[in-house]
């Protein structure tokens, strides 16, 4: 009862997603399992409601997986491709695989997580507001521009896989001005954004990974999470809120009200013009 | 050249998808598996642009050049058999055989020459001409000077089938079921400029150098003005276009190994550059950028090289395309998206993404070269 | 003070006739500029010139309309080369090291193709049409159409049925929509205005890239969301909150960079909206990073048509760069409902000036060759055409319309009525008129019953000039004029933008 199985061998995306939303939304079904996944799209798109899973057990799935979701949980068996968790509302996403590039784009709450490594620009422009702050937690390494532009929310990059990569590539959290880059390393990575400093982690630093960890590991059980916890992390985070402040000026320089001194006050004209 | 060129002179944009494959130890198989690739990426083109190079398939013309071409009219297609038969010696000719079907209208005629070089029949002005060069001179008048005339591909046991549709119906059209090859690309293509031109899909091929290419080359202006410096011309409206000829200049004629090709097309940055700590090696790339730099390619690409020793796949510098790598026994497999490999493959050995210029070189094991 | 390398920078001379001046300090007070002080020992009121921007609001307040503003003289040596902008420009940068910017549309002088071109009347051979008395209809439709359709009459009934699904339409009572300006770029009392005009008009307003505040939900049925490279808040209950979903692209001042908003300018309201913190500065990137490729484009549109199951029209919006109708012809084929333009005359609430000046084309000669494009390729019925870009009056909208256009949106004009001088400095958020700003004792300055009021009575204006346009020349149905290039004429336009906007020059 409340379970769905789909063959989704030769089915067009739009069949697909049309059934998941009947099932969930019409038929009360609380779990789906997917077969045989041939790149469709946007699965788990528009769905809102909390309490449903929906699991790809084999296949790889398409672009946009999770886009604009906003409550469900998708565990995919396997690698997964570009734009997971895109503009993504609330809700999980759990990878047993490598995942493309431009994942949790404008992701604004909820988790992610991937066993395997990432690729390019994974996490920009996330958001954070009041108790809604996004993460994801990529078990291996990823590539260049990582939280380019993040504006909040928690990246969490463990480097466990067995390759000579860097843990993340070059340009990493450039334009950052808001939330928290987290990596188990001891080397700082080259060409860090200059908008970010380099830290070491604090108490309540170290509770969030210790949660997070706990929850890859509950998930991606051949990892153990004391092994994890028992490595080196750094932390990222951009010391300005405001990093291209400076770079811009007004067409005609006058000052700004504050530093006139003529609002209402007595004058002396001639230290002004001197 | 066809006529209706002249309407549309800016140039195209190659947004789209791809797929190739190629077996490392010779083994030809049919066109139904590359096909079934590229259809599962049926949403990355718009259905007016489809296309297939095929190596290994006529095996029994195997030192032969074999040139398809398309034709505007029948008048095209009897001024260029005598053109071949003027500067070659012309084994064979027939017409390519297709199959009709409702998707696919106002095809072009196709036609195939089998040929080979004669020293009779090379005019004195090109006698110093070497055996590749007098087949690109030939190639390049028919595209430039025969009205209504393009050659789609000019080398040897190799072809490309391409025109306007879902790359599906171009397989069933030209009944790609029916060749075996042993390495075998695609392309589904997204064109916006001129849709109806069957001589903007991709490949696009010199002798036997293919290419299909995802994105848009922002610097197509000056890589079109840099090989029109050596003697090129481009007549298809399209930047792919231009990537073929370069590989041509720097592949065969600069005699450049393919790893070097690639540092010329994504070339890291400087800031990369200044901080080499290997003296030799830091010099290598500045000076490949000194001299090329009118061929770097900029913009987003992916794109599957092919030739007559296996394949080479390139992303651009800062990977905006997608491009992943399937390894399966003797055979490995480049495409947009993984998920597309999956409907002829279920043996998997290893997947992984090449990093942003990371040049991904599937060779034949009986290749020397590099 | 230090000393500068330049002489102090004057744009406006402030005159005050002294007589008339009652000492009431009204000026004083609301000048946010602060170009205008009170000097108690003298018990006079003087400007400081080069604080004043001209934005008028002290000639419109002063109770004895004692203010004069002038423009300031050019203090240089006359050189064509060298004109007292440029000069200070430099000037500045020396200074600084900055990109300067600068808020609204391009005043530069590149020809403005409204004026050249002329609209015909019917006489003799075709009368004219009286739009008092008679029916003239200016209803619009936006959205992709079939190409035919298929109709089934019922066998009993006889009553006929259309098979064909059309896909979700916006209908608008007149072709003129309010245009996108965020909620940080402008006032909530701007945005509350324009809302309930549209509202009450029959029309549609944008929410711009800033998010749809809480109480402005209640204009949903007129509102269009707005989806940028920021994807500031943008969630599920946003996208279905609008009539339908615009993508932005770019902008016609600024095309290939992003938004910015500068940290002034988050206050509380709008850090709840856009999800981020207040006071960081709110920066769109310049591409939307998951839109490399037109095929991207296509995945983009579809993710929002199956996120809002299918029923709100999906816009995408650029601005008019050199081969806008190839992108434009991707972008209908990819899978818009509508293609919205912007011209190099758009507005903004801030762009880098170089770029506003330098980068993007008219929008007149944009319409021309996308819809030409569109329908030398049949494809022109998928998606429906919104022109925008620095229109002034509803000449333009006519003359965009017979060009091609399906509708038009209006931002400068939108926002003149609530006030606005065009003095350009959005960026600062201190505008006098309280649109451009979120500061509190300034947005109280615009009443939102009033705004919408005026914004309002210049719809009903330009409808009725419209429909008097129409009726001249013998149309009573705006959907013959679409594209209907024959009823315009070309003053002093030569090849080749002659042929590229495809109108005949006057007389022939």
């Amino acid at each position: 009862m409340g379970l769905l199985t789909i063959d989704a061998e030769n089915l067009y995306y739009r069949d697909l997603n049309a059934k998941i939303k009947e099932a969930v939304r019409k038929q009360n079904i609380k779990k789906i399992i997917i077969k045989n996944a041939r790149g469709q799209r946007f699965i788990g798109t528009g769905l809102q409601e909390k309490d449903v899973e929906i699991i790809v057990e084999s296949g790889v799935p398409g672009n946009d997986l999770a886009m604009f979701m906003d409550g469900p949980t998708i565990k995919v068996l396997n690698n997964a491709q570009d734009g997971i968790g895109n503009t993504m509302n609330n809700g999980k996403v759990f990878v047993h695989g490598d995942a493309g590039d431009v994942i949790a784009y404008g992701m604004r709450n909820g988790k992610i997580f991937i066993k395997g490594s990432a690729g390019y620009r994974i996490g920009i422009h996330m958001k954070e507001y009041k108790e809604m702050i996004p993460s994801i937690v990529i078990g291996g390494k990823t590539g260049d521009f990582l939280g380019e532009y993040m504006a909040g929310g928690i990246i969490l990059v463990l480097g466990l896989t067995k390759d000579e990569n860097p843990i993340v590539g070059r340009y990493c959290a450039t334009g950052m001005h808001g939330g928290v880059i987290y990596l188990r390393t001891d080397k700082v990575p080259t060409y860090l954004g200059k908008e970010v400093k380099v830290f070491e982690l604090n108490e309540g630093d170290k509770a969030k990974v210790k949660e997070l960890v706990e929850e890859f590991c509950s998930e991606f059980k051949e990892y153990n999470s004391n092994d994890i916890l028992n490595g080196k992390f750094i932390k990222l985070i951009p010391v300005s809120k405001r990093p291209y402040g400076r770079l811009y000026s007004p067409g005609n320089h006058f000052p700004l009200p504050e530093e006139n001194y003529f609002s209402n006050k007595k004058v002396d004209i001639e230290k002004y013009y001197y | 050249m066809f006529k209706n060129s002249l309407l549309y002179p800016e140039k195209d944009i190659s947004n789209c998808g791809l797929a190739g494959f190629i077996n490392k130890d010779k083994k030809r198989v049919d066109g139904s598996i590359i096909t079934k690739i590229i259809a599962n990426q049926h949403d990355r083109g718009n259905g007016l642009g489809g296309g297939f190079a095929v190596y290994g398939l006529y095996p029994e013309y195997e030192d032969k050049y074999v040139f398809h071409l398309m034709y505007e009219h029948q008048k095209a297609e009897e001024e260029t058999e005598s053109f071949l038969n003027k500067f070659f010696r012309v084994i064979k000719s027939e017409e390519i055989p297709t199959r009709q079907i409702e998707e696919i209208k106002n095809s072009p005629l196709h036609y195939r020459y089998f040929v080979e070089l004669s020293d009779e029949k090379k005019p004195a002005s090109l006698s110093l001409l070497s055996e590749e060069d007098y087949v690109v001179n030939r190639t390049i008048e028919i595209n430039k000077n025969i009205d209504g005339a393009f050659v789609v591909s000019s080398g040897k046991n190799f072809a490309a089938f391409k025109g306007v549709g879902f790359p599906e119906d171009i397989s069933k059209f030209f009944m790609l079921e029916n060749y075996k090859g042993y390495a075998w690309t695609a392309h589904n293509r997204f064109p916006t400029n001129t849709p109806g031109w069957w001589g903007g899909a991709h490949p696009f091929t010199l002798l036997d150098f293919s290419i299909v290419h995802n994105g848009e080359l922002s610097s197509y202006g000056i890589n079109k003005r840099y090989v029109e410096m050596f003697g090129y011309e481009c007549t298809m409206l399209t930047d792919s276009e231009v990537v073929a000829y370069l590989v041509d200049l720097l592949v065969r004629k600069h005699r450049l190994p393919f790893k070097v090709v690639c540092d010329i097309f994504s070339p890291p940055t400087w800031d990369y550059i200044n901080n080499i700590e290997d003296k030799e090696i830091k010099e290598y790339h500045k000076k490949l950028r000194i001299v090329y730099g009118s061929a770097l390619l900029n913009g987003p690409f992916g794109f599957i090289i092919g030739f007559n020793g296996g394949l080479v796949g390139l992303s651009d510098r800062i990977k905006l395309r997608p491009l992943v790598v399937v390894e399966s026994g003797n055979t490995t497999y480049l495409s947009s998206e993984e998920s597309s490999v999956l409907e002829v493959c279920n043996k998997i050995d290893s997947v992984w993404h090449p990093k942003a210029g990371e040049p991904v070189f599937a060779f034949y094991n009986d290749y020397k070269g590099e | 003070m230090k000393f500068t390398f330049s002489l102090k920078p004057e744009n406006f001379i402030i005159e005050r006739d002294d007589e008339r001046c009652i000492r009431c300090g009204a000026c004083v007070q609301q000048c946010s500029y602060n170009a205008h002080y009170f000097l108690e020992e003298k018990n006079k009121v003087l400007g400081i010139n080069h604080n004043c921007v001209g934005d008028g609001r002290c000639v419109a307040i002063c109770p004895t309309n004692a203010i004069r503003i002038r423009q300031a003289e050019n203090p240089y040596r006359p050189n064509h080369n060298w004109s007292k902008e440029k000069m200070m420009d430099l000037y500045e940068q020396a200074e600084n090291g900055t990109v300067l910017l600068v808020g609204m549309g391009a005043p530069t002088p590149h020809p403005v193709y409204w004026d050249k071109i002329i609209l015909n009347a019917s006489q003799v051979t075709n009368p004219s049409i009286d739009p008092l008395r008679e029916p003239m209809e200016v209803k619009t439709y936006i959205g992709s159409k079939p190409d035919k359709i298929e109709v089934v009459f019922d066998n009993k009934t006889k009553k006929p049925d259309i098979k064909t699904k059309i896909s979700p339409q916006l209908e608008l009572e007149i072709p003129v929509m309010f245009a996108a300006m965020s909620f940080g770029a402008i006032s909530l009392n701007a945005c509350k205005s324009l809302a309930k005009a549209a509202s009450e008009m029959g029309t549609f307003w944008n929410t711009g890239e800033g998010g749809l505040y809480r109480d402005l939900y209640q204009y949903g049925k007129n509102t269009i969301v707005q989806v940028a490279s920021g994807r500031f808040g943008v969630h599920l209950d946003y996208l279905n909150a609008g009539a339908a979903v615009e993508i932005k692209i770019g902008q016609g001042a600024k095309p290939g960079i992003g938004g910015h908003l500068p940290g002034e300018k988050v206050n509380h309201e709008i850090s709840v909206t856009r999800a981020m913190p207040e006071g960081a500065d709110a920066i769109s990137p310049a591409p939307h990073h998951d839109i490399y490729s037109i095929e991207d484009l296509r995945q983009l549109i579809y993710s929002i048509k199956e996120a809002t199951d299918y029923e709100k029209p999906v816009f995408i919006k650029i601005s008019a760069v050199h081969n806008v109708a190839a992108i434009a012809s991707g972008i209908v084929r990819a899978g818009a409902d509508a293609v919205v333009i912007d011209g190099i005359r758009g507005g903004t609430g801030a762009a880098p000036k170089i770029i506003r000046d330098n980068v993007g084309i008219p929008i007149e000669l944009a319409i021309a060759v996308v819809d030409e494009r569109l329908r030398k390729e049949g494809i022109r019925n998928q998606a429906s055409l919104i022109a925008a870009g620095g229109f002034r009056n509803s000449s333009d909208v006519i003359k965009a319309i017979a060009l091609g256009a399906d509708a038009v949106y209006i931002g400068t004009a939108a926002l003149m009525t609530l006030g606005c001088h065009v003095c350009g400095m959005c960026y600062k958020g201190i505008c006098n008129w309280g649109i451009a700003t979120q500061r509190e004792d300034l947005t109280k300055r615009l009443n939102p019953e009033i705004g919408a009021e005026r914004a309002k009575n210049l719809l009903k204006a330009w409808k009725h000039e419209i429909q008097e346009m129409l009726g001249a020349m013998g149309i009573n149905s705006i959907e013959s004029l679409r594209g209907n290039r024959l009823n315009l004429r070309a003053v002093d336009i030569h090849e080749p933008y002659l042929s590229i906007l495809g109108i005949k020059p006057a007389g022939a």
